[in-house]
């Protein structure tokens, strides 16, 4: 019997997937081969202590919180691509909206893969091409006037985004909203961490919806 | 023999997974988009979400080749091209190459000509997040049955809780914005770029609603996230940030 479109995504997703991990080893491999230098476990294991504890647990706590959000083909080409949080799901949601398609319904499979899809060719063409143009474009991007407009760039993006969504939904995003501000007024210092408090919002915006619900107010 | 962290051999290394990736990024597209078509899908709303993803993707693209460019000072070109655009980002990047620096006791200011330094470095990124691609397979299909389990009991829960998800992402991220404000006027900047970028959305959508121009859909997100970029570089001089 011919497997299903969602089936044959699994399929086609696993194979990418593992192809993916082949070569993303391959560089350190053939670097190594190549130059006779292994570095050993000694270098490597202090340096990864100081990363995988929190890399691996974020990885986990992203697929948790972002494959419902994709869907299928769309996670499997996410997570390789990378740049999640900051480009990819964003882009993705956006166009979900636009569409006027639901995250989870086969529409929104489609509009969502074709958006992380697209995102990802754009990126890596302009990443290629600023690395081929590195010397005339490096005084430009790196210059005082336009930095303040890249440091700032999280904030540009996540308010316009928030207008769509909170407006839509504000007595959902009262309670993850009013949490986080107030956590990060006290705690400055987690800024670096915000990636560990996606699902912590997550997890007090269901709740919260949760409790509406139950009491009819949504 | 002499390493170079700029050699043709890492460069061709780099390129071919990047080419690999692109590839990827093909074949998903072209099956989603005749997949699209067979369950009717107009190809117009298809064509909108291409132009208005590839439009939105350009500036976070442009910041992804700073992070390229910051860690190139170091690293050479191939490396830090090859990690921001295939799973990486300069939020995982820098702290996995600063890590191993200080655990060897070398500085980050200067290229590394060492290729046991070097290799080491390529190690830790590359064990530091390829979990993240083994957790897809193995939990993808857990994740979307307890989904789908959920929707078929109620499903009007099911698309409340989906919306909770967001929103519950969308304010971590705002709350972020608020960290510095301790620190003066200046600490102030990124919540007055978000409010600024949140004006220019809300415009965009009484423009849309009101004056029924619907074009501007596909355009709203890039043109207030530029704008309030541009207003980020205006502003800040001023500020004295």
């Amino acid at each position: 019997m011919k497997k299903s479109y969602e089936e044959m995504s699994h399929v086609y997703g696993r194979i990418w997937i593992l192809c993916a991990l082949g070569m993303i080893f391959a560089y350190p491999i053939v670097t190594c081969i190549y130059y006779g230098a292994w570095p050993g476990w000694k270098p490597v294991l202090p340096g990864l202590l100081g990363v995988a504890p929190i890399y691996w647990t974020v990885g986990l706590i992203e697929v948790l919180t972002f494959v419902p959000m994709l869907g299928t083909s769309s996670s499997y080409l996410a997570f390789v691509t990378g740049n999640l949080t900051s480009l990819k799901v964003p882009a993705a949601l956006n166009a979900m909206e636009n569409a006027k398609v639901k995250p989870g319904s086969e529409e929104g499979e489609v509009i969502s893969t074709i958006a992380v899809a697209t995102s990802s060719i754009v990126t890596t063409v302009i990443i290629a091409l600023g690395v081929a143009l590195l010397v005339p474009l490096t005084p430009i991007l790196d210059s005082p006037v336009v930095k303040p407009a890249f440091d700032n760039i999280l904030p540009a993006l996540f308010g316009g985004l928030a207008v769509v969504y909170v407006s839509k939904n504000w007595k959902i995003s009262i309670a993850p909203l009013t949490f986080m501000i107030l956590l990060f007024l006290l705690v400055p210092s987690l800024s670096g961490s915000v990636g560990v408090l996606v699902p912590v919002g997550a997890l007090i915006a269901i709740g919260a919806a949760r409790f509406m619900y139950n009491k009819g107010m949504l | 023999m002499n390493f170079n962290p700029n050699s043709n051999l890492l460069f061709l290394l780099a390129g071919a997974v990047i080419v690999f990736v692109i590839a990827q990024s093909v074949f998903f597209l072209v099956r989603s988009y005749r997949h699209g078509k067979e369950i009717g899908i107009e190809a117009a709303k298809m064509r909108k979400t291409m132009i208005s993803t590839a439009i939105f993707t350009i500036a976070p693209a442009l910041s992804i080749l700073l992070g390229v460019i910051t860690l190139s000072k170091f690293l050479g070109l191939p490396l830090p091209w090859l990690r921001l655009s295939v799973i990486g980002a300069i939020t995982y990047e820098l702290p996995a190459a600063t890590s191993t620096a200080s655990a060897l006791g070398i500085s980050l200011s200067e290229t590394v000509t060492n290729p046991e330094v070097y290799t080491a470095i390529a190690w830790v990124m590359t064990l530091g997040i390829f979990p993240g691609l083994i957790w897809v397979p193995l939990f993808i299909k857990k994740i979307q049955g307890g989904l789908m389990k959920i929707k078929g009991k109620d499903s009007k829960w099911g698309d409340i809780l989906m919306t909770a998800l967001f929103l519950g992402m969308i304010s971590a991220f705002l709350g972020m914005v608020f960290a510095d404000i301790r620190s003066g006027l200046t600490g102030w900047i990124p919540i007055f770029v978000l409010l600024f970028s949140a004006l220019l959305m809300g415009i965009c959508g009484i423009l849309i609603k009101k004056c029924n121009m619907k074009w501007l859909e596909t355009y709203a997100l890039p043109i207030s996230m530029m704008g309030a970029m541009i207003f980020a570089a205006v502003i800040t001089p001023l500020i004295g940030g």
